[in-house]
């Protein structure tokens, strides 16, 4: 029975070739346009580490001091912490790994061409960085705990710094020349670029686009007078090159907490902790806050406005080109109420010509699909050449491929509910009357 | 024209008619509010940045060696500078306006307050209002005698020394009328810090900061008597006749070379380059914008179309009846144009509740304004319109059904 419905449906969408290409292209626009922005809303708001982001924290302390709240409403805690506070936390290995960032801009310079200097980001961390945030290795390995409190000048680097400084060749060993010092490279990164690049947030950076060039050891980087990218000062005498003692704050601190008795073991510790602070004389409040990766990620807004905005006018859009699709199909259903007749005189049921509609319907969807996907592609190609930082991430995957057409599917049979129903309920005798 | 028989018509196609009219309402809300947010985009987009934005250019450097001084540097490159034919000012800036990495501080009026009023922009460097372009409009501009370099005055913060801490400023009106409201601000202090007292000693007419997000805060700036030493954070900034900038960049940036060749020139642009890069965001938003209003009328167009010509087809013997019966082309052609007009008109009512519906969520969501009122008559006009040309075809095609179709059987 299905391949005559499709048969019958064919000859019924070829007989009115400009109204059927007027269905197909309305709802490929609306489907393409969804597409488009549902595929940068969820590269947006992934998850950066999907097999390791549940059992990664972001605690929170307020060094600020009544008079000086970090927000003016008073109610936000401050995004970064004070190395006084990142490496007590550290220290205290409270968690299974902890680690503590900041970002910086490093003039970067290969050791053994007479090259030209360059500026890449880098990053300041200690030794857990690498395993808690499973970054993959290409040659040699990160540092120790060990290497952070000696100070030793050693840096993993990227594999596109290494593709560019030394060919992709395995460098481990080599020097690297970081702000006129020598770092003896450790370790080489394949290509490893979380997004929305988590750690990086409210560090003076992008929170998308492609990762750092250069991972040095915190203690060490500081020790060679290099500056991190962002930093906030919360009480006056704060300078660049005394930052481990002024009252700034500057670093962004990550704890590994593999299950829930962990985590409130560790907000009870963070908690202690303010409150010690608070009587040492440290604080002036004692609020604390823990959150996993995720609603860290959802608390500081890092979708822009701009791309939900566009979401939604993307499902109005949609919307809009249901309805149209709705009017087109019933005008066509109405238009055949004595084909109708005569099929039902000619015994087929009121299911067989629901069934027959629904089926029209269905083609009229997946050529929108086809089409929609084809839009799909050329709104992600525009989404390119927008000047937004994720732009050179918008990229059809497989899953939004094959999404693509159950959306267009579902509209389609949402679109054609309402005409096969409104066809199925035709009286077969005044139309045969009629001819 | 008789509207009764045309309603009780539409009656008879209850869901036709309904569908109809909701697409032309959802188009109408949708329409309403992009436009009102290209409307608000563009008119971000427009913001002035005080400065004579047409004779600037930017150079901003690095060090491969660090400079032993770096204020001696900073002098040097000046001087360089100056000498560069067809230069008329030179100074160097920690930020420019729209220029997007910032430099703020938190205002206080008196060092006891809780909480900080609000936060500007700090600018530091010599000659700024002159180079900028940037007018002054009361007072007068920071002295030479009055400028500290940078390090002496953090290490007077961190002693409490008031001594080595700049005393004066020059601030923008906008700042100003938020700060003290209808007075004269100068001689006027405000505190950065519980020890750093500022006393105003000029009023710019305007100048935007670098991270001017927001318009409400845009012009929130002041320029502080403080000298920076020569950095990579630093920019250059020249000012010559606009029709010599391309010329002034390159010799700018061969002088800055050529007086320390072990430097990277990370940065060389017109201003008009850094306003084209501050708004690239906002300009792109809008152009989605324009391109989803254009496929939007375009489907709904099509869709009345769709609809309308099935609906003279399938009148066609009514069409005829009535042309017997002496309805002239004209009759009928204005029967479906007053159709369309009533259907649209409906649409577009539904339309406005609608279109302020989104708007009440946007204002939630997105701090975007209240819609204003003169959208909903443009939108009607524009909607009216569209659904008048999307008719005509069919409604002309049903002028043009002879009356001799009444006496066809079918």
């Amino acid at each position: 029975m299905f391949g005559y419905y499709l048969d019958l449906a064919l000859h019924s969408l070829k007989r009115n070739k400009v109204l059927t290409a007027l269905m197909v292209l309305a709802l490929a626009l609306g489907i393409g346009a969804t597409i488009t922005t549902l595929t940068v809303l969820r590269l947006l708001s992934g998850d950066p580490l999907p097999q390791k982001s549940a059992q990664l924290f972001y605690p929170q302390v307020d060094p600020y001091p009544e008079n000086r709240p970090f927000s003016r409403s008073g109610t936000k805690l401050p995004w970064l912490m004070s190395y006084v506070d990142a490496m007590n936390l550290l220290r205290a290995g409270k968690a299974q790994r902890q680690t503590a960032v900041a970002l910086a801009q490093v003039k970067v310079k290969p050791r053994t061409t007479e090259g030209k200097p360059f500026y890449a980001d880098g990053v300041m961390t200690t030794a857990d960085f690498f395993p808690m945030f499973d970054a993959p290795f290409q040659y040699g390995a990160g540092w120790s705990a060990a290497d952070d409190d000696r100070r030793v000048q050693v840096a993993v680097i990227s594999g596109f710094l290494n593709d560019k400084l030394y060919g992709g060749a395995n460098s481990v060993g080599r020097m690297i020349r970081v702000e006129d010092r020598d770092f003896r490279i450790i370790g080489v990164l394949k290509s490893w670029a979380p997004q929305p690049r988590f750690y990086a947030l409210h560090l003076g950076s992008r929170n998308y686009g492609k990762g750092e060039g250069v991972f040095m050891p915190l203690q060490a980087a500081r020790a060679d007078g290099i500056g991190p990218s962002m930093m906030m000062s919360y009480g006056s005498g704060s300078s660049m090159e005394h930052l481990e003692t002024s009252p700034a704050i500057w670093l962004g601190v990550w704890l590994e907490l593999p299950d829930a008795s962990a985590v409130s073991a560790y907000r009870l510790f963070l908690a202690d902790y303010a409150r010690q602070q608070v009587a040492l004389g440290r604080f002036q409040k004692s609020r604390t806050a823990l959150s996993g990766l995720m609603a860290w990620l959802r608390g500081e807004h890092v979708v822009p406005d701009d791309a939900r905005l566009q979401a939604g006018l993307a499902f109005g859009f949609l919307l809009i080109c249901v309805v149209n699709t709705v009017g087109l199909l019933l005008a066509k259903c109405l238009r055949r109420s004595r084909e109708i007749g005569v099929r039902r005189a000619l015994g087929a049921g009121r299911g067989a010509i629901f069934a027959q509609f629904m089926v029209e319907a269905a083609i009229v969807g997946v050529a929108g699909g086809v089409l929609g996907l084809v839009f799909a592609e050329l709104g992600l190609w525009g989404i390119r050449h927008q000047p937004a930082q994720y732009a050179s991430l918008a990229h059809l995957d497989l899953a939004m491929f094959l999404f693509t057409f159950v959306v267009a599917l579902a509209a389609s049979l949402v679109a054609g509910l309402l005409p096969a129903w409104r066809a199925c309920a035709v009286a077969p005798a005044p139309q045969l009357k009629a001819l | 024209m008789d509207i009764l028989p045309i309603l009780s018509t539409l009656r008879r196609h209850k869901i036709t008619s309904w569908l109809l009219i909701l697409e032309i309402a959802l188009t109408c809300a949708i329409v309403c509010n992009a436009v009102f947010m290209i409307g608000h985009r563009l008119q971000h987009m427009r913001m002035s940045s005080g400065i004579d934005e047409h004779a600037l250019v930017q150079v901003q450097v690095a060090d491969i060696a660090p400079s032993p001084d770096i204020y001696a540097r900073a002098k040097e490159d000046l001087a360089v500078l100056r000498q560069i034919p067809g230069v008329q000012a030179v100074a160097m800036t920690n930020q420019l306006p729209l220029g997007g990495s910032s430099s703020n501080a938190s205002v206080k009026l008196d060092p006891t307050q809780r909480q900080p009023i609000l936060s500007a922009g700090t600018y530091f460097g010599r000659d700024l209002p002159q180079t900028f372009g940037a007018r002054l409009v009361a007072g007068r501009n920071l002295k030479p005698e009055e400028y500290i370099d940078a390090d002496i005055a953090i290490k007077a913060l961190a002693t409490g020394d008031t001594k080595g801490l700049p005393a004066v400023a020059v601030v923008t009106q906008a700042l100003a009328q938020r700060l003290w409201p209808g007075q004269n601000p100068l001689g006027k202090s405000f505190y950065l810090t519980d020890t750093v007292s500022l006393r105003v000693v000029g009023v710019l007419a305007g100048l935007a900061r670098a991270n001017a997000h927001d318009d409400a805060t845009a012009q929130y700036t002041m320029i502080l008597p403080l000298l920076m030493g020569a950095g990579k954070d630093q920019s250059y900034i020249l000012r010559t006749r606009p029709q010599d900038r391309a010329a002034v960049l390159k010799a700018a940036v061969a002088a800055l070379k050529k007086a320390d060749p072990l430097r990277v020139v990370t940065r060389q642009r017109t201003y008009d380059d850094v306003r084209h890069e501050f708004f690239a965001n906002d300009r792109a938003m809008a152009g989605i914008l324009v391109g989803v209003i254009v496929a939007l009328l375009t489907v709904t167009a099509l869709g009345i179309v769709g609809l309308a010509s099935f609906w003279v087809a399938q009148r066609r013997r009514t069409i005829g009846v009535r042309r017997a019966l002496g309805a002239t082309r004209g009759h009928i052609l204005r029967y479906f144009q007053t159709e369309n007009f009533l259907l649209a008109t409906f649409g577009i009512a539904l339309g406005m509740l609608l279109a302020y519906g989104i708007n009440l969520f946007l204002m939630l969501h997105y701090e975007l304004p209240r819609l204003p009122a003169f959208y909903f008559p443009v939108g009607a006009v524009a909607l009216w319109l569209i659904g008048q040309l999307a008719v005509l075809g069919p409604a002309l095609r049903a002028a043009a059904v002879p009356p001799v179709v009444a006496t066809r059987s079918v």
